[in-house]
């Protein structure tokens, strides 16, 4: 058993619950005992964390998230991944199943997991494929993965190209009532496609995957989604027309839940400058308007939750021509300080931001956590909101690099994360124990 | 010394350095075998091209440098070695300067952050072709004198073309009216924001032109169902001797070859008397020796 632990005079910024204020917090058990506005005394042998002046806030959830292992433990393993969640805020993580061996059956879903016990640090819920090996072709065991521990079902990484397989995948999802997560890409459209198309891509000579490949494909799953009363989520949104539609969706009562990544939110396809891989993702980065887009849709909630797509890869996978480039960054650990920019520019209140860390991503996917009230998870995230810092890829702990934002000056800093009641990462340390 | 990777972001009096070079270098010129003695040029072929792969050369010999031509075939890329092994092997030779030809756009630009000597971009993708675009700008200005307020016109597929993207950048910064024409499947979004007029139209703007700058259909791409046939580009896009009829006393036609005759181009145009496209070819090598003087300086 655990010694309690008394949170003093923080910013507990807890959406669900609806609380914004200085509160003292206590943890017993590895669950939140009490939340209070007076000052509580300080139980026999527990320890103190002074969070004045610090906003004390429900462990951040991440929908989106690529561990590599098994298959490719030279990019990132379910550890070395741990490791990078918990030091950017992180109390749990979604692990996409597109990894060399792909997780499209309990047994791999139950090797991610006892890797994740072994490593001992945060919550990590697999998702299990839609199509067995992710071909597209059949489904696979549904019903096994979630008995194995699967918490949504996913091709990420490729879409389902087939409309029937996809109504069907729907279809089957609602006897077991997990989330069938879609990367939403027309892989006709996209076709040699680099970056995204406009006049960046113009003046840069690059083939163009155009919005509509994208949005097009929400179209066709949304009226799926109608058809089959099933339940939807759409990875790493965006461009304009996407959230244009899922709005609509969502007012009139469909199933749909939508995330947005923290590069999308920041970056336009400008950011690929001269033929910069580390701007290479798929979906591209897209055009300042649709940025907008994005950062409305964060605000007034047709998107549910800021989720990282953090995609681990090595130097010589991004060190090559821009065609060639593999897509994707790493995002653990500078997913708060970019959300944050929104915040400390005016575009997005604290609350709203902690929501799409929190609750959102909780409430999406149907998992535990996400707030603060006695009896939850005392899965907890200390931020300084004022601390100036600038990332530094090379300290990452993550085991890859793959970052635009290295050497990027950041406002705002987690500086302790707590999983179960237990300390896993303060003053820039991983606290293991296993 | 400075890389050529593109005319994008070269000022107007940079180029016309080169270009004032360039006069120079044509035939009877002064003696320039003093200007590279001793050093060499490598030229870094991943696509073939024997026009401009030649010209680099013959420009590079007549600067008294030795040439280092290397192509891909039968050597390392095919056995995994990436661009940047490749290039920071021949720059172990120790080169002036590499002279680079390769299928992706931007390759240049990467190999140029990893090497000391200077990057010449010979055409990357469907980027920039920037020598083709200066020796383009200085067989206009041996006609003309000046670019100022004379009207270009680019007719073809833009989208592929990385001669479209130089030449217009050339001609703008030049002074010159750009107007480019193509099929909407063929010209790619954003061309306004970079100084163009986009038509579709090629009767509409044919007489206004002082130059018609015909690209080439890039045949192997007509599965991808950008357009319905050669057939139908020809009447709609193509050069024909009725068309050329219509257009300004003195126009210019040109065309950076290979052509596909009767596409583009009818071959009595191409041979006309509009026609400067041998004089294209021949400032080749005196506006490619006025780059390698230039940016290895
Ligand atoms: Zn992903």
């Amino acid at each position: 058993m655990s010694a309690p632990v008394l949170f003093r005079r923080g910013r507990v910024i807890d959406p669900r619950n609806g609380v914004d204020g200085v509160r003292d917090v206590l943890v017993r058990d590895g669950k939140v005992a009490e939340v209070s506005d007076a000052p509580l005394p300080v139980p026999p042998g527990a320890e103190v964390v002074e969070a004045a002046g610090r906003w004390v806030l429900p462990g951040f959830i991440d929908l989106h998230v690529h561990l590599r292992e098994p298959g490719e433990e030279g990019k990132e393993t379910v550890l070395t991944g741990c490791r990078a969640a918990v030091a950017g805020g992180f109390t749990a993580v979604v692990a996409m199943p597109n990894t060399k061996v792909v997780n499209d059956s309990g047994l791999v879903t139950e090797l991610v997991l006892s890797r994740a016990r072994a490593a001992n640090l945060c919550h990590v819920y697999p998702a299990g494929a839609i199509t067995k090996g992710l071909k597209g072709e059949e489904l696979a065991e549904t019903g096994e993965l979630v008995s194995a521990g699967c918490v949504a079902i996913t091709d990420d990484g490729r879409p389902v190209m087939n409309a029937s397989l996809m109504r069907r995948a729907l279809q089957y999802a609602t006897m077991f009532g997990v989330p069938v997560m879609v990367h939403e890409e027309d892989l006709t459209l996209s076709a040699g496609g680099a970056m995204h198309e406009g006049a960046v891509s113009t003046r840069l000579g690059l083939r163009g995957i155009p919005a509509s490949a994208e949005v097009a494909m929400v179209a066709r799953d949304l009226v799926l989604l109608e058809e089959t009363k099933g339940r939807l989520h759409i990875a790493h949104v965006s461009c304009e027309g996407s959230v244009r539609l899922i709005r609509e969706a969502k007012r009139r009562g469909l199933f749909v839940t939508a995330e947005a990544t923290p590069h999308h939110v920041i970056l336009d396809d400008r950011a690929v400058g001269d033929y910069d891989t580390h701007a290479k993702m798929a979906p591209p980065l897209r055009a300042d308007r649709d940025v907008e887009a994005l950062r409305e849709a964060l605000v007034d909630g047709t998107i549910d939750a800021i989720a990282t797509d953090h995609a681990p890869h090595g130097v010589l996978d991004k060190q090559v021509e821009f065609e060639k480039g593999i897509n994707g960054i790493v995002g653990l650990e500078t997913a708060l300080g970019l959300t944050l920019e929104l915040v400390n520019a005016g575009l997005l209140d604290a609350k709203r931001a902690v929501e799409l860390l929190t609750h959102g991503p909780a409430k999406a996917f149907g998992l535990p956590g996400g707030h603060l009230a006695p009896g939850a998870p005392a899965d907890i995230t200390v931020v300084d909101p004022l601390e100036e810092w600038t990332v530094d890829a090379h300290r990452f702990y993550s085991r890859s690099r793959n970052t635009p934002f290295h050497g990027r000056k950041q406002k705002g800093r987690v500086v302790q994360t707590w999983v179960s009641g237990r300390k896993v990462y303060a003053d820039g340390q991983v606290k293991e124990s296993r | 010394m400075r890389h050529l990777l593109g005319i994008e972001g070269w000022r107007r009096d940079e180029l016309e350095a080169v270009l004032d070079r360039a006069r120079s270098h044509l035939p009877g010129g002064p003696d320039t075998t003093h200007l590279l003695r001793g050093k060499v040029v490598a030229n870094l072929f991943f696509e073939d091209s024997t026009r401009t792969r030649t010209s680099f050369h013959m420009a590079a010999r007549g600067l008294g440098a030795g040439v280092l031509d290397w192509s891909p075939s039968g050597s390392s890329t095919s056995k995994g070695e990436t661009l940047l092994d490749t290039a920071r092997n021949i720059e172990a030779t120790g080169p002036v300067a590499i002279v680079m030809r390769h299928r992706s756009s931007g390759a240049p630009h990467l190999v140029a952050k990893h090497v000391r000597c200077v990057v010449i971009n010979a055409g990357d993708g469907t980027h920039e072709h920037p020598s083709q675009a200066l020796l383009d700008a200085f067989t206009l200005r041996q006609r003309w004198g000046s670019l100022d307020g004379r009207t270009v016109l680019i007719v073809g597929d833009i989208l592929h073309s990385r001669v479209a993207r130089s030449n217009l950048w050339c001609l703008k910064a030049l002074g010159a009216r750009v107007i480019v024409c193509g099929p909407p499947t063929l010209i790619p979004p954003g061309l306004e924001a970079m100084g163009a007029e986009v038509t579709h139209n090629l009767d509409a703007v044919l007489p206004q032109a002082d130059a018609v700058m015909c690209l080439r259909l890039q045949l192997e791409r007509m599965g991808e169902a950008f357009l319905p046939s050669t057939r139908e580009y020809s009447r709609l896009f193509g050069l024909t001797t009725a068309r050329e009829e219509r257009m300004k006393a003195g126009a210019l036609v040109m065309h950076p070859g290979p052509i596909n005759r009767g596409l583009e181009l009818a071959p009595a145009v191409a041979d006309g008397a509009r026609s400067v496209i041998l004089e294209q070819v021949s400032n080749g090598v005196a506006v490619r020796r006025a780059i390698l003087e230039v940016c290895t300086s």
